[in-house]
């Protein structure tokens, strides 16, 4: 085994699936280190479950390859099973079971593994062990899921959108489980929608957009590709054109978010005074204003001028 | 890691399998108590009442026609006539009608007026002829005792519940697993599950032996109310019956999962269940003997799979056969079995 065959958890190049009228995944590469947390940022219908279920051997795709642990779902499927812990998305489990039953039973899957009791513990749900899972709250399901991936010991976990629809408490509580694994010398792949997700908990993100890798690095690295530590929001009455927006100091692409221009700058200092000085001088009312540190969200919506959840 | 336990995969599936089973309380009632239920109600519909007496009309010129009365009071002294007296036309028109299967006009000479091609009224003529003969003083010259036989076995009842039994099989094979697997699918348990090293094989297994664990308890409870409520008993082998019920039951798992291997719907799922099952309960002697069909369609209607379980089962309770009696219709059930499990093998979807 080569040691950079050893480096590498999961690689695929190439990757292509089509559906009927989309082209879900379009040409598609990347790689995933062992022992990093690596996560597919994008909107909703970017390609990033149909990636995952490529990778994860659940779905064929028309182009590309895949590798996984050094071989291939075709070489080495069922050996690979035992190797991988997998929660989809929305996972549903047997809703007459019980939480402990749920467990046991995925435990029985796999030839070595964790002790059922102990992962409950972990994921706080040993007081839900007698509960059915059909009585569960979103949270407390989305923790079985994750825990029903633990137990068979992986080496590499793979979760699409884990803390969707999530409670803030319920979500801090399962980023705390996927940092603990990574800790402990796992690997995980995420996929989500929430870019604060993203930069809390992945060394390394990439962005999908259409099927395709937009971007990629540490989100400090793709923060940083902005050129604008900053974001300036705001609203006037009445509404201030782009063309004036652009003679601002430090801001090179203003654009609209819902009813606000958002505006990434490098110095919040050098800028503020200068555009409250324009909205004045214009006879124009400022309705709001707030700033902001650049995130993923404004990466991702400089690139594509879309924000990530339309909502 | 600790590991304290070892665990069987085709074991917890199972024990998943009848735990999901029990705790649908629905479920319970399909399979253990509507059987049942149906049972007694169509044992007290259909229950033995002893044959009907065969009305009997009699030409009377009057109410008050003193020959009518006589040959009236001669006709009740049969146990199975039941006379009427009538004007002449009145009587005519009962006997073209079917009210009454034969009228009688008083003599000399007496005249039968009935129709030869109904045996109730050719019937009704033999037994007014003996009962006239008899009123007029006629004395038998050979001894004669007549002995009543019911015999157990021949009522109705005794056809009903092997099969109800054979009927249950079916219903509870084939939903069992087209449900199960179906709403596993729609769901995405399925999905979920060879996500996992799970081998498929254990997954289905399991879904068979999860339903084979409720047969015993099945078979108790119908045999056991026939025999109750009844007093159907079984005359042949209970082991005999027992591995019987246990092919048939495989039988309609694999058909129940063959409906399952593709549909992602329960609504699909129903439908094609129902599509199966419909002709089956008509044409399978369920409820009649499946002998009443046209003796062209009858290959077809013995090929069956609940037919042949069916006549398997009646060969077992009513009419205590054994093994190589019925080798030929459990050879059609395991047939059957094989071909839906190897179909739904091949054509099964996992997501």
């Amino acid at each position: 085994m080569s040691p950079e065959r050893s480096d590498t958890a999961v690689r695929c190049t190439g990757l292509v699936k089509r559906y009927a009228d989309v082209v879900a995944v379009n040409g598609l590469d990347l790689e995933v280190c062992r022992g990093e947390c690596f996560g597919l940022l994008g909107p909703n219908g970017a390609g990033k479950t149909t990636t995952i279920e490529i990778l994860e051997g659940l779905t064929e795709p028309d182009a590309g390859e895949v590798e996984i642990l050094g071989t291939s779902w075709q070489r080495n499927g069922r050996d690979l099973r035992e190797r991988l812990g997998i929660s989809l998305q929305e996972t549903q489990l047997n809703e007459k079971l019980t939480v402990g039953e749920t467990v046991r039973l995925f435990r029985s899957f796999y030839r070595r593994g964790r002790d059922p009791e102990a992962v409950l513990t972990r994921l706080s749900l040993e007081e839900k062990r007698n509960a059915r899972v059909g009585k569960l709250s979103g949270g407390q399901k989305q923790r079985l899921a994750v825990a029903c991936a633990l137990v068979g010991d992986p080496e590499v976990l793979f979760l699409d959108e884990p803390t969707t629809g999530l409670d803030p408490q319920s979500r801090l509580q399962l980023w705390q489980q996927i940092m603990d694994f990574r800790a402990t010398g796992g690997t995980v792949l995420l996929t989500t929608h929430y870019m604060d997700e993203a930069e809390r908990l992945c060394d390394r993100v990439a962005i999908v957009d259409h099927g395709q890798v937009i971007a990629l690095g540490t989100p400090a690295e793709l923060i940083s590709s902005l050129h604008a530590a900053n974001v300036i929001e705001f609203a006037s009455e009445p509404e201030m054109d782009e063309a004036s927006l652009r003679t601002l100091p430090g801001v090179t692409e203003p654009h609209r978010r819902g009813p606000n221009w958002s505006l990434p700058v490098g110095s919040l200092a050098e800028t503020v005074p200068i555009l409250l000085g324009l909205v004045e001088r214009s006879g124009a009312k400022l309705v709001n204003l707030s700033t902001h540190r650049a995130t993923l969200e404004d990466l991702f919506v400089s690139l594509t001028g879309r924000a990530l959840r339309e909502d | 890691m600790s590991e304290p336990q070892r665990y069987h995969p085709l074991f917890e599936l199972t024990i998943s399998r009848v735990k999901e089973f029990i705790r649908e309380p629905e479920a319970l009632f399909w399979v253990f108590f509507f059987p049942v239920l149906l049972a007694v109600a169509l044992g007290l519909a259909f229950r033995e009442k002893g044959p009907d007496k065969i009305p009997v009309g009699i030409v009377a010129a009057s109410e008050a026609d003193p020959v009518a009365a006589k040959t009236a009071a001669a006709l009740a002294s049969s146990p199975v006539l039941f006379p009427r007296r009538y004007s002449a036309a009145a009587g005519r028109e009962g006997l073209r009608t079917g009210r009454i299967s034969l009228l009688v006009e008083p003599g000399p000479p007496v005249v039968f007026r009935f129709d030869e091609t109904r045996p109730d009224s050719r019937i009704a003529r033999l037994e007014a002829g003996e009962a006239l003969q008899r009123a007029a003083g006629r004395q038998d010259v050979v001894p004669v005792r007549a002995e009543k036989v019911t015999e157990k076995g021949a009522r109705y009842i005794d056809f009903l519940i092997p099969g109800l039994l054979g009927m249950n099989l079916m219903g509870t094979g084939i939903w069992s697993l087209a449900f199960s697997v179906t709403s596993a699918r729609n769901r995405r348990v399925l999905k979920r599950l060879v996500a996992t090293p799970m081998r498929k094989s254990h997954y289905l297994l399991s879904q068979i032996l999860g339903r084979l664990g409720f047969l015993i308890p099945e078979l108790v409870i119908l045999v056991g109310a026939g025999w109750l409520f009844f007093g159907v008993a079984v005359r042949g082998s209970l082991l005999l019956l027992t591995i019987t019920s246990l092919l048939g039951t495989m039988t309609f798992c694999g058909l129940g999962l063959l409906i399952a291997s593709r549909v992602s719907t329960i609504e699909g799922a129903s439908g094609l269940a129902n599509l199966v099952m419909l002709p089956m309960w008509l044409l399978s002697g369920v409820f009649f003997s499946s002998e009443r069909f046209p003796d062209a369609v009858q290959p077809f209607v013995n090929a069956l799979p609940l037919t042949a379980l069916n006549q398997a089962l009646r060969g077992i309770i009513t009419e205590g056969r054994g093994l190589v009696a019925i080798a030929p219709q459990l050879a059609i059930v395991l047939a059957w079995g094989l071909v839906s499990f190897a179909v739904a093998l091949k054509i099964f979807r996992w997501r």
